[in-house]
C-alpha cells in the first residue's frame, strides 16, 4: 500500500525556542495515526505543520508521495488536499450543516455535490439536521457534522485536532470508536492529535508518544504500554511504578520483591553491578493471601470491578496493585501478594 | 499588502504628524503675541473645563450606573437604556437650547419678572454664557461616558466579593466605597478620559458661549491672524492634554484586567429599594434625564414646530441631503478602510502592522480642530506646488484642487472616525476564532476569497453598527466641517450652529433636532449591544 503521508527529520524553531526537533513517521493509505502527548508538547504545532499552517525549519513532510514542506518552502493549506477538524469544530455559523458540508466543493457540479452532500449526511447519520444551523445541534451532532465537512472533498489525509476535548469524558472513547469506524468505512488516512491515551487507544492503529519537542516512540498502543522505549513512555502511558533493582546477570534483576526477568537494553545484560528501575504496572502485581510476601495498604481507589490499592513495601518503596472489588481490605492492613510478570521493561539508571 | 497597510496608516496619521512637526516652525512674533496675551487664558480656562467636567461627569455618572446596576426602584429597566439619551445631543445644541431657555428673553427670566415684577436689572441670575455654564451643558451631554463604563464594570463584578463585605461587617454604604468603587476604578477613570477628550475637542460650546480655549484659539489664529504655523501650534499645545489622556485611558484599561475577581458570576440580586429611598433613586435618575435630554429635546421640538413652515423649505431639504451624503460617503470609505486594515492585522500579524493600525485609530482622540489645521496645512501645500507648477509648464492656473473640496472634508472625517468603524470591525474580527480561517483554508479556499464567503457574512452585524457610528459622527461633527468644507456648502450641524451664532435659535432648532434625532440610533445601538452580551453571559451560566 502507498504511503500517504511521510514525515521525515521534521524540526519546528522558533528564533528563541525549538518546539520539535528531528521527527519521523510515515502512515500507509487508510492507516489512522495519532500524535500523544502532554499540553505544549509540541505535537499541535506538527499537526499544523501537516496542514500547512506552520513552517518547518529542517526535514520534508510529503503527503500522497508529494513534497509539501520543506525550509525553504511551505505549499498553503488550501492547495494540498487535506481536511482538518478543529478541536472547536470552527463550524460557519452563517451556514446551515449542508452548506458547512458543501463549502469545500465548490469545484463540483451542483447534482454531485448535493448527492456527494447527501452521502455524508447518510454517513454521520444526520440527514434529519440538513436545513439545521450549527447552534441548533448539540456537541457531538456539532462534530459530526465538522468530520463530513473535512471529509467530503475526498482528503488525501484528514487531520483532528483534539477532536474530543470538549466533550464529556465518559464519551469521548465511544466516539472515538465511532470516528474510526466511519473514517474505516470511507477508507480514509487520518491522523490525530490528543493527551488523552483512551481516545488514542479506541481509535489509531499508530501511536506516537511526544514529550518536549522528541517522538519518544512510535507503535502500536499494544507496545507502548508493555515495551515502552524510555521512562518517559513508561510513564507517560498507563500507570505504574519504577522499581529499583540490580542486574544478576542474563535478564535476571533483583529487587525487594525477589529476582524478576526483566527486559534489558542490549549490551546491559553482562553488567553484574548495573543498578536499574523496573516498570512495574498495577496487573503485574497479583494479590495472593498465601504469599509470603506481605506488604502494607496505605490508599485504595475504588474502580468499580476493582481496586487500585497503593502499597508500601518494608523500604517504604510504593507500588500498585489491582484487586477484585469484592476482596474487602482496609488501610493500614497487610496484603500478600506475588509477581506474575515476565520480561518487565528495564531502565538504565543513570547516576544523578 | 503590508506596505499598502503601513502606506495607509502613515496617510491617515499625517494630519497629527503635520501638527506635530509644526512645533519647529518659527512664527515670529504671533507667537509671542499669543503667549504674553491669550495662551494664559486658554490655558487655565481648558484645565477649569476639564476639572469641573471630571467632576461633574463623576458625579452624575457613577451615582447613575450604581442606581441602575446594583439597586431596584421604579423605573429602573427604563432609566437603565434612557440615561443614554444625551450621547445623542451634540454640546453645541444642548447649550444653545439652553441659552434660548435661560437668557434675559428667554422664558424662564420672563416667567421669574412676570411673577415678581422686577424689571431689568433689579435681580441677579446665573449667566449661562460663562465658564461655568460651559462645564455644566459638557457636563450634562458627556456623563453617559463614565456611566456606560461604569456600569459595566458593576456588573461584571462578582456580586461574590460585595457578598463578603456585608457578611464582614460592612453596610450598603460602606460595601459601596470600600469594594464596588475601587474595583470599577480603571474603568470609571477610562470612562472619565474619555468624556475629558470630547471636553477638550468641543469647539461649538465654548465659542458660544465666549470662553476662550484651545479650540477656539486655533480658529481666532487661523482666520483672524491668518497664520496657520500658529494654529498648529497651539493644535499642539492641544494635542498635549489629548496624550496624556490617551495614557491615562490605555493605563486604566490594562490595569481593568487585573480587577476581575471571579470568573463565576452570579445574578445580581440588587438592593430593593423602597419609600424614601426609592422616591430620590427615581428623582435623581429622572433630573439626569431630564436636563440632559427631555427638557432641551423638548424646546428643541417645540421651536421646531414654530418655526416649520417658514424653515423647512427646498433649501433645508438640501442641507439635509448634503449632510447625508457626506455622512454616507465617509461612513462607507471608512468601513472598507477598516475592513482592509483589520484583516491585513488577522493575516499578518506583525508589530509594525500592529502599530499602523494603532496609529490608523488614533485620531478619535484628536480635536476636529487639531485634523481640520493637519489635513489644511498639507492640502493647500500640494494644490500651490501643482498650481505653480501649471502655471509655470502650460500657463495655467489649476486654482485649488483639494483644499476645500469634498476630498478634504472626507479626509478630515476619516482620519477623525476610522478608530470607530476600525474598533467594531476589530472587535466583530476577534469573535470569529482563527480556527474558522483555518477550517477554510484547509477546504481549499484563499484567505482573500475567505473574507467574502465566511468573514463578511457573520460580521455583518458589525459591519453595519460601524457604518451607523460613523455616519451619525459625522453627522454631529462641526469644527472640522466649517473649517474644511467647500464655500456655500452647508450641513446640518453647520447651519444649526451659524443660525444660533446669529442668535436665530428658533430657526436653528429643525437642523438640530434632525441631528439628535439621528443621534439616538448609536444609543439604540450601544444599549441592545450591551443587552446581547447579558443574554450571552446568561446563556453560558445556564451550561454551566
Amino acid at each position: 500500500m502507498t504511503i500517504q503521508l511521510n514525515v521525515a527529520q521534521v524540526a519546528i524553531r522558533y528564533a528563541d525556542r525549538t518546539i520539535v526537533e528531528n521527527i519521523s513517521f510515515f502512515l500507509r493509505e487508510a492507516e489512522i495515526g495519532c500524535l500523544l502527548g502532554p499540553s505544549g508538547c509540541g505535537k499541535t504545532s506538527l499537526l499544523r505543520a501537516i496542514a500547512g499552517f506552520e513552517q518547518i525549519s529542517s526535514g520534508q513532510i510529503q503527503i500522497h508521495g508529494q513534497t509539501m514542506s520543506t525550509p525553504e518552502h511551505t505549499t498553503p493549506p488550501e492547495q494540498r488536499n487535506i481536511g482538518m477538524v478543529f478541536q472547536d469544530f470552527a463550524l460557519f455559523p452563517h451556514l446551515t450543516v449542508a452548506a458547512n458540508i458543501a463549502f469545500g466543493l465548490r469545484k463540483l457540479r451542483r447534482a454531485d455535490r448535493n448527492a456527494r452532500v447527501d452521502e455524508l449526511l447518510e454517513l454521520v447519520e444526520l440527514a434529519h439536521a440538513r436545513d439545521m444551523y450549527p447552534h441548533q445541534l448539540s456537541g457531538g451532532q456539532q462534530q459530526r457534522v465538522a468530520l463530513a465537512r473535512a471529509m467530503a472533498p475526498r482528503p488525501d489525509i484528514l487531520l483532528l485536532d483534539e477532536p474530543f476535548s470538549s466533550m464529556d469524558s465518559d464519551l469521548r472513547e465511544q466516539l472515538a470508536r465511532d470516528v474510526r469506524k466511519l473514517l474505516q468505512k470511507d477508507g480514509i488516512t487520518a491522523i490525530l492529535v490528543t493527551h488523552d491515551q483512551n481516545e488514542a487507544f479506541a481509535m489509531a492503529d499508530h501511536i506516537g508518544v511526544v514529550g518536549q519537542g522528541q517522538l519518544h516512540q512510535w507503535g502500536t498502543g499494544y507496545d507502548l504500554y508493555h515495551t515502552p522505549a524510555d521512562r518517559f513512555v513508561a510513564d507517560f502511558v498507563g500507570q505504574g511504578v519504577l522499581l529499583p533493582g540490580q542486574v544478576l546477570g542474563k535478564n535476571q534483576v533483583r529487587t525487594e520483591l525477589g529476582v524478576v526477568s526483566g527486559e534489558l537494553e542490549p549490551g546491559d545484560e553482562q553488567d553484574a553491578t548495573m543498578m536499574v528501575d523496573l516498570l512495574l504496572r498495577p496487573d503485574d502485581v497479583i494479590h495472593d493471601d498465601d504469599s509470603k510476601l506481605q506488604a502494607e495498604i496505605v490508599g485504595r481507589a475504588f474502580r468499580g470491578a476493582v481496586y487500585l490499592y497503593t502499597l508500601r513495601l518494608a523500604s517504604g518503596q510504593q507500588i500498585l496493585c489491582l484487586v477484585q472489588s469484592h476482596h474487602q481490605h482496609e488501610i493500614g492492613e497487610m496484603l500478600g501478594i506475588r509477581l506474575e510478570a515476565d520480561h518487565l521493561p528495564v531502565f538504565r539508571r543513570y547516576p544523578s | 499588502m503590508e506596505i499598502s497597510i503601513l502606506t495607509l496608516a502613515m496617510l491617515l496619521a499625517l494630519p497629527v504628524i503635520v501638527v506635530l512637526a509644526f512645533v519647529f516652525v518659527p512664527t515670529g512674533d504671533i507667537w509671542h503675541h499669543l503667549a504674553s496675551t491669550v495662551l494664559k487664558d486658554y490655558v487655565v480656562n481648558s484645565l477649569w473645563l476639564m476639572l469641573g467636567v471630571a467632576i461633574g461627569t463623576l458625579l452624575l455618572g457613577v451615582s447613575a450606573a450604581w442606581l441602575t446596576s446594583m439597586c431596584q426602584f421604579p423605573g429602573r429597566g427604563v432609566f437603565e437604556w434612557a440615561l443614554l439619551l444625551p450621547l445623542a445631543m451634540p454640546a453645541y445644541i444642548i447649550a444653545y437650547t439652553y441659552t434660548g431657555m435661560l437668557d434675559f428673553a428667554g422664558p424662564v427670566q420672563s416667567t421669574l419678572r412676570d411673577w415678581f415684577g422686577w424689571g431689568f436689572g433689579d435681580y441677579w441670575f446665573p449667566e449661562i454664557r460663562s465658564l461655568n455654564g460651559a462645564v455644566l451643558m459638557l457636563t450634562l451631554v458627556l456623563y453617559p461616558y463614565v456611566y456606560l463604563l461604569s456600569r459595566a464594570a458593576f456588573l461584571s463584578q462578582s456580586i461574590c466579593v460585595l457578598d463578603v463585605s456585608r457578611t464582614l461587617g460592612n453596610g450598603p454604604w460602606r460595601t459601596f466605597w470600600l469594594v464596588a468603587v475601587p474595583l470599577a476604578r480603571p474603568a470609571i477613570i477610562a470612562g472619565l478620559s474619555l468624556a475629558l477628550m470630547e471636553a477638550l475637542a468641543d469647539y461649538g460650546t465654548v465659542q458660544f458661549f465666549g470662553v476662550p480655549t484651545f479650540t477656539t484659539g486655533i480658529f481666532r489664529t487661523w482666520f483672524g491672524m491668518g497664520s496657520s504655523a500658529a494654529a498648529a501650534q497651539l493644535a499642539a499645545g492641544l494635542m498635549i492634554f489629548v496624550f496624556a489622556l490617551i495614557f491615562i485611558e490605555r493605563y486604566s484599561r490594562r490595569q481593568a484586567r487585573y480587577h476581575h475577581t471571579s470568573r463565576r458570576h452570579q445574578d445580581l440580586r440588587r438592593y430593593q429599594l423602597t419609600g424614601l429611598s426609592a422616591f430620590l433613586a427615581f428623582l435623581l435618575c429622572f433630573l439626569i434625564l431630564f436636563f440632559g435630554f427631555l427638557l432641551p429635546a423638548g424646546q428643541l421640538l417645540s421651536w421646531t414646530i414654530s418655526v416649520a413652515d417658514y424653515v423647512i423649505d427646498a433649501q433645508f431639504l438640501s442641507l439635509v441631503m448634503n449632510s447625508l451624503k457626506l455622512a454616507a460617503i465617509a461612513a462607507c470609505l471608512a468601513l472598507v478602510l477598516a475592513l482592509f486594515l483589520a484583516y491585513g492585522y488577522r493575516l499578518f500579524p506583525s508589530r509594525p502592522i500592529r502599530f499602523a493600525v494603532r496609529l490608523a485609530g488614533m485620531g478619535y482622540a484628536i480635536p476636529g480642530a487639531v485634523i481640520a489645521v493637519g489635513v489644511m496645512i498639507p492640502f493647500a501645500w500640494i494644490d500651490n506646488t501643482v498650481d505653480s507648477w501649471a502655471r509655470q509648464s502650460f500657463d495655467v492656473s489649476t486654482g485649488l484642487i483639494l483644499s476645500g473640496t469634498l476630498v478634504a472634508v472626507t479626509f478630515a472625517y476619516l482620519t477623525r472616525f476610522l478608530a470607530v468603524s476600525l474598533q467594531t470591525v476589530e472587535s466583530g474580527l476577534g469573535k470569529i476564532t482563527p480556527s474558522m480561517d483555518e477550517a477554510g483554508r484547509s477546504l481549499g479556499f484563499k484567505p482573500v476569497q475567505l473574507l467574502s464567503r465566511v468573514h463578511v457574512p457573520m460580521l455583518r452585524g458589525s459591519l453595519l453598527t460601524a457604518l451607523l457610528l460613523v455616519f451619525v459622527d459625522v453627522l454631529k461633527e462641526l469644527p472640522a466641517t466649517l473649517i474644511l468644507r467647500p464655500f456655500n456648502f452647508n450641513t446640518l450641524a453647520v447651519r444649526a450652529f451659524e443660525l444660533a451664532s446669529d442668535e436665530r435659535l428658533a430657526e436653528a432648532a429643525p437642523a438640530a433636532l434632525a441631528i439628535v434625532l439621528a443621534g439616538i440610533i448609536p444609543v439604540i445601538i450601544i444599549s441592545k449591544t450591551i443587552t446581547r452580551s447579558r443574554q450571552i453571559a446568561a446563556e453560558h451560566r445556564d451550561i454551566a
